[in-house]
């Protein structure tokens, strides 16, 4: 027999709601088959089973917050016997009386709310209207039996949309302003602090808004453990981005608009191969341990439309192709957006790669999540003056910065790194 | 346009005196409608005014004078054939089936049976089990016909008008507890629109379709709701049951997103499933509740004055049936 | 297609990516990246909408160029037939 656990979906989770069950006692998983739906802070997460066998028995109802590590449902493993019946209702010996033909009652069948199995509970007339205004439906909270979306929560979602935003705004990791060039790690410039916590609003929140503060309350926790206890350090490289952007551009050229790929998608690659040059950064910090990774899945940051963050992971970054990699990471993104992510995307990130986009700044030094033990950040690609042989030219440039963490590594080995991520950016067709 | 308070009865009688003036194709036929003047007093006089040819007693046999009934259709008359109770209707749904619905279907359109027939219906009398059915459902079911349900006296008496001017047959359902009911109407009686529904209340919270005898119930049902729960019932009143105008009731179920539907009939196979299915399939996306049914109970009329009560729809259960709805 | 339906058509693309916008305030004649929340996964998303409603390939060059909804409109006039 195995235990269905309540999983940790990220390092400082210490309970979650079971949502729902999407297989039912005497089904058959596999080891990695969505088994149910768990509700924490941050998003609404699939959970894979990590046992083959047939569903036993199930522990705990939908809507129950559990600890972490509290067994959820019994699998009993494919060459186990079957359980012993628990105290089996035998027939009772004296023989119930026939019912007596009575008169039919007149009965009035019991309205049955069956959630049919990861069907969102929501009126037709409701899914209309989030269609119409925009709202995620399963982003609404449902006031109707079962939890029932109706259209009044969608209207009410709606509201809060247009409510002026909680205090703060979906900021990446903490920027800190870049140490002047060269200037050593240890004059680690004062953080720049997270936007200031908000006042708590008196006025009670719309259910859109609650999930919005929940998830600000979880990335602050987060990153307040990280700074506690991370001793991070920062290095930062300008690359030169010609070869790669003229690559990209004729690839580009080449391929259907849908085929198109990005050039964010070169510099999650890159990264992904440099970490084969450096492993001790594709790690986790377990308690006062580094734990090498085998697989290289690199975390991408993913800001959600409204506010909020995830970082959600692509697995095996480094064995994927640039299409299969710009696939997953539309995929990842709007699932991300939509409030799918599966729990192995939730907990795997062995590294986190975080850019400020087009319209930000030059560079970002991010906050690394735990337990990871590095994360790199890339700022927007400018023009910039380079000089090539003697002669100041204009050249695109994007500032990437690795924050790693001290007790790991130290600044020779992250700076290979950095700089094999700028190599591997010259030679754009190895990618 | 001078205006005249009549009862839902007196209308009755005032169309049928109307046709029975102005068309002398047009008779009536029905038991006890000649000297006894009608089971529910509504062709009181009649005979004295138009003479036995036209006003004429029929035996005690429903299929035997509606089919009679029939063959003076078939061969240029325009009878109104008044069944006591739909009750009794039963008796004669052969002749209704199988001749008055098909014969110009099976004639290849030939024939046409420019048949009315009007009968009580309804219960609340302490008539129980055999004499309280609501059985227009089953009409509604048929192919071929048409079938009324007058709940104003306007409609009482337009609606007959209107019906006699139909090539095909045409049932007239009167609720016979609407017979007293008064109201004041124009002077001069002229046919009304029979194809559609009426909002008889607005509202945009929830929508109340209802027919017949049960709209006074969901107009006060309404009120109650107004004042006690603040909520804007809009009450439908489907008219005529064959063929539903199932665009008034969409249009309706557009605004509130919610429905009840109230029919006095039995609920499993009733008036009230067709036109839930029927939102279902053509407003799905409009529905914010399942469609709600109140019906009358699943048993034989009780007698028993209380029991009777329980059974029929009531504006209490009209209330309950919203309020459940989670508002 | 006139003018008028190549712009709806483009709004349609604009809203399917970003559902917030709101169209009452949204100006065709201003930046579209400074009034609304768009990286470039929704550029990208934005680019293909359009592409798969008005069958128009645009080259990433021609698309770098254009700023607002106008510019794209009367860039899209330009390429499809009337």
């Amino acid at each position: 027999m195995a235990d269905f656990v309540m999983p940790s979906l990220g390092a400082d989770m210490s309970a979650g709601t079971l949502a729902a069950w999407l297989k039912q006692p005497g089904e058959t998983v596999k080891r990695g088959e969505i088994i149910a739906v768990v509700h924490t802070d941050k998003a609404d997460v699939e959970v894979e089973v990590f046992t083959s066998g047939i569903v036993e028995r199930m522990l705990v109802e939908p809507g129950t917050e559990v600890p972490v590590g509290t067994p959820l449902a019994v699998i009993r493993e494919e060459d186990a016997a079957p359980a012993p019946a628990a105290p089996a209702p035998a027939p009772a010996p004296a023989p119930a009386p026939p019912a007596p033909a009575a008169a039919p009652a007149p009965s009035a069948p019991a309205a049955p709310v069956v959630p049919v199995e990861h069907h969102l509970l929501i009126s037709p007339s409701a899914r209309q209207l989030a269609h119409e205004l925009g709202i995620e439906a399963e982003g609404v909270q449902g006031t109707g039996p079962g939890g029932r979306i109706q259209r009044r929560d969608v209207e009410a979602a709606a509201a809060a949309r247009e409510a002026p935003p909680q205090a703060a705004p979906p900021a990446p990791p903490a920027v800190v302003t870049p140490p002047a060039a060269a200037a050593p790690p240890a004059a680690a410039p004062p953080a720049a602090p997270l936007s200031p916590a908000a006042a708590p609003p008196a006025a009670p929140l719309s259910p859109a808004a609650e999930r919005n503060a929940a998830m600000r309350r979880a990335i602050a926790a987060s990153m307040s453990r990280s700074k506690r206890e991370i001793p991070h350090f920062y290095l930062g490289q300008t690359i030169d981005m010609s070869r790669s952007l003229a690559w990209l551009g004729q690839e580009n050229l080449r391929r259907p608009v849908t085929e198109r790929v990005l050039h964010g998608v070169l510099m999650v690659k890159a990264v992904a191969l440099a970490l084969r040059e450096v492993p001790e950064l594709n790690a986790v910090w377990a308690g006062d341990e580094l734990v090498r990774r085998d697989d290289i899945n690199v975390g991408v940051a993913i800001s959600l439309r409204g506010g909020g963050l995830v970082a959600p992971a692509i697995h095996h970054t480094d064995e994927l192709t640039l299409e299969e990699l710009m696939h997953a990471f539309r995929d990842l993104v709007s699932r991300a957006r939509a409030g799918s992510l599966r729990s192995s995307e939730m907990s795997e990130p062995t590294i986190t790669v975080t850019s400020i986009g087009e319209r930000g700044v030059e560079s970002i030094f991010g906050v690394i999540f735990p337990p990871q033990v590095a994360i790199v950040g890339f700022g927007t690609l400018v023009e910039r003056p380079w000089i090539s042989e003697g002669q100041i030219l204009p050249c695109p440039v994007v500032n990437a910065s690795l924050s790693a963490d001290h007790r790991v590594t130290d600044g020779h080995r992250a700076s290979q790194f950095l700089a094999a991520v700028d190599r591997l950016l010259q030679e754009p067709e190895e990618l | 346009m001078s205006t005249v308070k009549l009862t839902y009865r007196e209308a009755v009688r005032a169309a049928l005196r109307h046709a029975l003036a102005t068309d002398e194709r047009v008779f009536l036929m029905g038991e006890d409608v000649g000297g006894y003047g009608g089971a529910f007093a509504v062709s009181l006089g009649l005979l004295d005014e138009f003479g036995p040819d036209r006003v004429r007693n029929a035996p005690l046999s429903e299929s035997g004078f509606v089919g009679a009934g029939i063959g003076a259709a078939l061969g240029g008359m325009r009878p109104i054939v008044e069944v006591m109770t739909i009750n009794f209707s039963l008796l004669a749904l052969d002749q209704v089936v199988n001749n008055a619905a098909t014969l110009r279907y099976m004639s290849g359109g030939q024939l046409s049976v420019p048949l009315v027939v009007r009968m009580a219906t309804g219960g609340g009398r302490q008539m129980a089990a055999q004499h309280e059915h609501s059985l227009e459902a089953w009409y509604a079911h048929i192919p071929g016909i048409k079938a009324l349900a007058p709940a104003t006296v306007g409609d009482a008496r337009g609606m007959l008008l209107a019906a006699l001017q139909e090539p095909d047959p045409v049932f007239i359902f009167e609720h016979a507890l609407l017979y007293p009911l008064e109201d004041e109407i124009d002077e001069e009686p002229c046919a009304v629109d029979i194809a559609h529904a009426a909002v008889r209340r607005e509202g945009s919270d929830v929508t109340l379709v209802t027919y017949g005898g049960s709209l006074g119930k969901c107009l006060a049902a309404a009120a109650t709701l107004a004042e006690e729960h603040g909520l804007a019932a809009e009450v439908v009143d489907l008219r005529t049951l064959r063929p539903l105008d199932t665009e008034t009731i969409l249009a309706s179920l557009a605004k509130t997103h919610r429905m009840v539907i109230v029919d006095e009939g039995w609920k499993t196979g009733g008036l009230a499933g067709e036109i839930s299915a029927q939102m279902m399939e053509q407003g799905f996306d409009l529905l914010d509740w399942p469609v709600q049914r109140v019906c009358g109970v699943e048993v034989p009329m009780p007698y028993a004055k209380h029991l009777e009560e329980a059974a029929l729809p009531s504006a209490e259960r009209v209330v309950a049936a919203v309020t459940e709805m989670a508002f | 297609m006139t003018q008028e339906e190549i712009t709806q058509s483009v709004l349609q693309a604009l809203t399917d990516v970003a559902p917030e916008a709101d169209l009452a305030t949204f100006r065709t004649d201003l930046n579209l990246r400074d009034q609304l929340d768009i990286d470039s996964m929704d550029s990208l998303n934005f680019l293909i909408a359009v592409h798969e409603l008005l069958h128009v390939d645009i080259p990433e060059a021609d698309w770098a160029r254009l700023f607002t909804i106008d510019e794209l409109v009367e860039y899209l006039g330009g390429r499809i037939a009337a």
